[in-house]
């Protein structure tokens, strides 16, 4: 039995960011400002005392054993929770993702617009872990996504209402259709990069942050359709496309091409043809996924 | 197209259904796709036909046993609820 993953060339690098949570406290302060004020410590263990009234009005030494007591259940319940909702969705992985400022907000939306401009795609490197996306504006992250997409949900729902079209379970459908979408594009796209072999550090969660910044274009093609009317709908559903396919196709090359072929010369080969065609063929793909799933709003 | 999650799930079973029928000897083996016809070399470029290959493979034999339970579910839930 000595066939499957071993033989093929795709191997996702796996978990470089697993390493983060060996690192947990530091980590937690690279990712994200500790702005809580209270003391973790005090919260964990609460030693009961006879005698120590913990809580106004409970004078009986019995009841604050039951409270001590009850309290401590809960945390350990909790923390068993947490270790297992760990090993189904990494969320110490997650955490990567939302790392996310303002300032790293208002640039990439910028750079979905007009990618135009931006000169160096490079993620920066941190000894074999990415930065967060806090201090790069090339790194792929969740928020943006998420946002987005419960944007265009809301989006859809006001354009269906100014066509007369609008009840509660419509949104309901809205939202369930376009993740669905989202899932087979997913799929479809680690089906593609295992069959061409592709040794690439891409996680599953980086080519859903992908998929999912069409949204924004979206949004601004449906936005601007409701108030101006269908030609400029149209246009800007254009524009955003083009953005939106230059964006992929310069953010792609730099992870599944290899070093010569993406700087820019031209390499012969099947094996870096096939992954050209991959790489236009996936940006090829957000356009029309953004026509599909808009151009019944703009009516 | 009004998907819902479900129906993802159902397509997805058909799909993984339609691999796991596949036969190796009476099928894969007679147009060229059995396992043990493809390796060519062990050089860096597996190459897409020996790829599907092994994924077939490998699906059969991971999903073997779990598509009995996952298909009898969706058999009940469709019993049940159309």
């Amino acid at each position: 039995m000595d066939y499957s993953a071993d033989q093929s060339g795709f191997r996702q690098q796996p978990n470089i960011l697993a390493r983060n949570s060996s690192m947990d406290a530091s980590d937690a302060s690279q990712l994200f400002e500790d702005t809580s004020g209270a003391r973790h410590g005090s919260q964990a263990g609460y030693k009961p005392q006879t005698g120590d009234h913990g809580f106004p009005g409970f004078s009986d030494p019995m009841s604050n054993l039951a409270m001590a007591y009850g309290s401590s259940l809960a945390t350990q319940g909790k923390e068993l929770m947490d270790k297992n909702l760990d090993r189904f969705i990494p969320i110490s992985k997650l955490k990567y993702y939302f790392a996310v400022d303002t300032v790293y907000v208002g640039k990439k939306l910028g750079l979905l617009v007009f990618p135009y401009m931006h000169e160096n795609w490079e993620v920066n490197y941190q000894q074999d872990i990415p930065v967060a996306p806090r201090f790069d504006v090339n790194a792929p992250d969740l928020y943006i996504p998420t946002m987005g997409f419960i944007t265009y949900i809301l989006v859809a729902g006001l354009a269906l209402g100014t066509q007369n079209k609008f009840s509660p379970e419509l949104l309901g459908v809205q939202a369930s259709s376009a993740f669905v979408w989202l899932v087979m594009e997913v799929l479809a796209v680690l089906l593609s990069l295992y069959l061409v072999t592709v040794n690439t550090d891409l996680t599953t969660i980086d080519l859903l942050a992908f998929a999912g910044y069409k949204y924004v274009g979206m949004i601004v093609g449906v936005v601007l359709g409701l108030l101006f009317g269908r030609l400029v709908y149209y246009l800007s559903l254009l524009w955003c496309c083009a953005a939106i396919f230059v964006f992929m196709i310069r953010t792609l090359r730099l992870k599944l091409l290899s070093e010569s072929a993406a700087e820019g010369r031209l390499v012969r080969g099947t094996r870096n043809q096939l992954r050209m065609y991959l790489t236009m063929a996936i940006a090829a793909a957000q356009p029309v996924f953004m026509y599909w799933l808009t151009f019944h709003l703009v009516r | 197209m009004a998907f819902s999650l479900y129906s993802l799930i159902q397509a997805a079973l058909l799909c993984v259904n339609a691999v796991a029928v596949l036969h190796e000897d009476r099928f894969l083996n007679k147009i060229g796709w059995g396992v043990d016809q493809g390796v060519g070399g062990f050089g860096d470029d597996p190459g897409i036909k020996t790829q599907m290959m092994n994924l077939v493979r490998s699906v059969r034999t991971v999903m073997r046993v779990p598509l009995i339970g996952v298909n009898s579910v969706c058999i009940v839930l469709l019993l049940l609820f159309g």
